[in-house]
């Protein structure tokens, strides 16, 4: 996909071209922010919760080798299998042929991110093997032959009127219809949801899920949830394959309690969430009796590797850093060509990915360090510090190439122009000179390349007559 | 009134985009620290805080502007700047900027010099302890926090107490204050079209307020909302806080 993706700017205007899509990202976005602020300021430790949280993904961060090992000793022991995959095409390898081992052509899928971010369902669906997903938004975006543009509500784009039409259009093509009389009640479509998917829980030998924690000590595997959904695909499939990122592993299980508190109100705006499904390995005559955990690494490692860049790691997908974003609220998800978008997606995906495409070096420039991400983050990522680390791996990697960049010309120059007091005062003359020259103070309009990108819509002030080192020199008064 | 700054040898940092294009505003913070007793230097050697260079990921473009600031105020016992945002970087950025490309040495003078760095609310309120500065602007003015200044400088109240108590000045709430102007420095070229977008919604927002003025603590903010305010035709003046500290009933007659 990064590959013939537009660069962030370009992929953003059109996003912002569509009037229907900003009123719905507005709506949406405004309305669980403001949800959020309300559930963090009714809670009077919100700030040592934050603290707790980070040191606890810290602590897992400094010795992850140690408690991802914990971790498989426990899942073996409660009898389930730990297969370790180093990056996406392991991973999809490993599902696949867990999959095909059951004999099934279909899978009922719980939301993940992962499992996304590695491309499993196109992995499986060259393998004969249909994924379906059941979490509703993403079934939305899966009928839609669309891609997610938010992480937690990923048809956050789509209105109900929308909906409707994925829903009638594509429902019968892939199982049980949708009725002919649907309205775009939410109700109506809820109610034809559930019928869909009814059907596939009911049929499906096999359940692929994601994990928000993996507790080392007891080798317990969390998926917190808002429908229900997830619980039917962990608990009615006989064979249940879970793929989990080596970076969800949390220390002991009393740590939860410190990210069962931090996770809603962060992500939902709600106190708490209404399924939070918890399985350590196999529990004979009750749930799926072949469970399978499958650890990825992926691009974790490159941030591993880099100690400024840890911090990222502590990233438990909550989306509040999206929602707060101004940015995000104005283009959404689709603009970031990347599963993970927003403040969190800009450090994660050149991470992940590199540098290579011109997509993914514009995506830490879709920013204005306004530092918003870093006030609502629950586990205290230092988003802004981190974008600005991205940037400067963009500008050594622009510096280094054999093309010539204006914007690297332009920096070296600032650069000689800052480094002593009197090149300032130089500049100041000169603009004083066209300060003088244009007379009257007032507003510049319109200007030609590169100038344009300001003033195709602002004006630009006009420079004064005297700079103020100029007027200081001559006596302050 | 009292002279709060009487003995206070201040060191004023104009920043780069108030010495080149907002003069008024760095004069206004001339005036009004004078006004308050404080003895105001200007070492000529400043430059700029670096940050447009850091924040485009140039460190090594920056290091110059660091070390300039580190050097032109050595002397002083106290730096004033009428930017939270340039005092931001000052505080979080430069000692970065001096590890990855300087001396050890450097680290040091860099941490000595940000840590007597104040944005000029924070120099009135905390360190004279003022919040009536004696000022007067008979006028309807709402604020713009300004994200640097609000969330990494931490200006908090200040700025809010400083124009409460300015004689004949009405505050007016600004609906998404603390919402980003879309500025974000070579981010307002980099990615116009989302800037223009997040800047046209603040200024729709500061014209709905009804007030003559849109004030902020920092000018770069007000470059981005009064272009897109004077381009729309709409009759509020963006103008910097410290302009309104400064001005008194004398000016005014």
């Amino acid at each position: 996909m990064s590959a013939i993706a537009p660069p962030f700017p370009e992929a953003a205007r059109k996003q912002l071209a569509n009037p229907q899509l900003r009123a719905n990202l507005r709506r949406a976005t405004s309305t669980i922010k403001a949800k959020r602020a309300l559930r963090q300021a009714e809670m009077a430790d919100w700030e040592e919760l934050r603290a707790a949280a980070a040191a606890i993904k810290d602590r897992m961060i400094s010795q992850m080798d140690v408690y991802l090992e914990q971790a498989e000793a426990a899942l073996t022991r409660a009898g389930a299998q730990v297969h370790w995959a180093r990056d996406a095409d392991e991973a999809n390898s490993v599902v696949t042929a867990l999959v095909q081992a059951t004999g099934a052509t279909e899978v009922v899928k719980v939301k993940s991110m992962l499992t996304q971010e590695i491309g499993l369902n196109d992995a499986l669906r060259r393998a004969g093997i249909a994924p379906f997903e059941t979490d509703l938004a993403e079934l939305i975006v899966q009928l839609g032959h669309d891609t997610p543009s938010h992480i937690l509500v990923p048809a956050i784009h789509r209105n109900r009127a929308e909906v409707r039409e994925i829903f009638l259009a594509e429902m019968g093509l892939v199982g049980r219809p949708a009725p002919p009389d649907l309205s775009s009640d939410p109700n109506d479509l809820a109610a034809a949801a559930r019928a869909h998917l009814r059907e596939k829980f009911l049929r499906a030998k096999v359940g692929i899920s994601g994990g928000n924690f993996l507790i080392a000590e007891t080798g317990t595997l969390v998926v917190v949830e808002s429908e229900g959904n997830g619980r039917m695909c962990l608990t009615l499939p006989e064979t249940l394959i879970s793929v989990v990122g080596i970076e969800k592993v949390l220390p002991t299980f009393q740590d939860l309690e410190v990210f069962m508190q931090l996770l809603p109100r962060s992500s939902t705006g709600e106190r708490m969430n209404p399924y939070t499904s918890m399985w350590s390995g196999v529990t004979p005559g009750d749930g799926p009796s072949n469970v399978h955990v499958v650890l990825v690494a992926g691009g974790r490692l490159k941030a591993l590797a880099e100690p400024a860049a840890r911090p990222m790691l502590r990233c438990i997908r909550c989306s509040a850093c999206m929602n707060t974003c101004p940015v995000y609220q104005k283009v959404g998800g689709h603009a970031y060509g990347s599963v993970y978008p927003g403040p969190i997606g800009i450090v994660l995906t050149p991470q992940f990915r590199g540098l290579d495409t011109p997509l993914d070096r514009s995506l830490p420039f879709a920013c204005t360090l306004c530092a918003a991400c870093a006030d609502v983050c629950p586990v205290k990522i230092p988003l802004p510090d981190l974008i600005v680390r991205q940037r400067h791996k963009v500008a050594v990697a622009k510096t280094a190439d054999l093309r010539p960049h204006l914007e690297v010309l332009a920096m070296a120059g600032a650069g000689w122009l800052f480094r002593r007091g009197w090149r300032l005062a130089l500049a100041g003359w000169a603009l004083s000179v066209v300060g003088r020259l244009r007379g009257a103070r007032g507003a510049i309009g319109p200007l030609p390349w590169p100038m344009s990108r300001w003033t195709r819509a602002r004006d630009l002030p006009a420079p004064p007559r005297q700079s103020f080192r100029a007027w200081w020199r001559r006596g302050s008064r | 009134m009292a002279d709060p700054g009487q003995g206070m040898r201040v060191g004023l940092f104009a920043t780069c985009v108030n010495d080149l294009m907002f003069p008024e505003t760095a004069r206004a913070a001339t005036q009004l620290l004078r006004r308050l007793g404080c003895e105001v230097v200007f070492p000529p050697g400043q430059t700029c805080c670096g940050q447009m260079m850091t924040n485009t990921g140039y460190f090594k473009a920056a290091l110059g502007a660091v070390k300039a600031y580190a050097n032109a105020f050595e002397g002083c016992d106290v730096v004033v700047a009428p930017s939270g945002s340039c005092v931001a970087s000052v505080r979080h950025q430069h000692a970065m900027l001096a590890r990855g490309g300087g001396s050890a040495k450097l680290v040091d003078r860099v941490e000595t010099a940000a840590a007597k760095t104040y944005d000029i609310t924070e120099f009135l309120v905390d360190r004279l302890g003022v919040t009536d500065v004696g000022a007067f602007f008979p006028h309807r003015v709402t604020y713009h926090p300004s994200c640097h200044s609000a969330r990494l400088a931490r200006l908090g109240e200040r700025p809010y107490q400083l124009l409460r108590a300015v004689r004949g000045l009405e505050l007016l709430d600004l609906p998404d204050a603390e919402q980003c102007c879309g500025f974000g420095g070579t981010f307002s070229v980099k990615n116009p079209d989302v800037s223009v977008a997040l800047a046209a919604d603040k200024a729709a927002n500061v014209v709905a307020t009804g007030a003559e003025y849109v004030v902020a603590p920092d000018n770069a903010c007000l470059m981005n909302i009064g272009g897109v305010l004077t381009r729309g035709r709409a009759a509020v003046k963006p103008i910097h806080l410290v302009e309104i500290l400064a001005q008194t009933e004398e000016d005014h007659r």
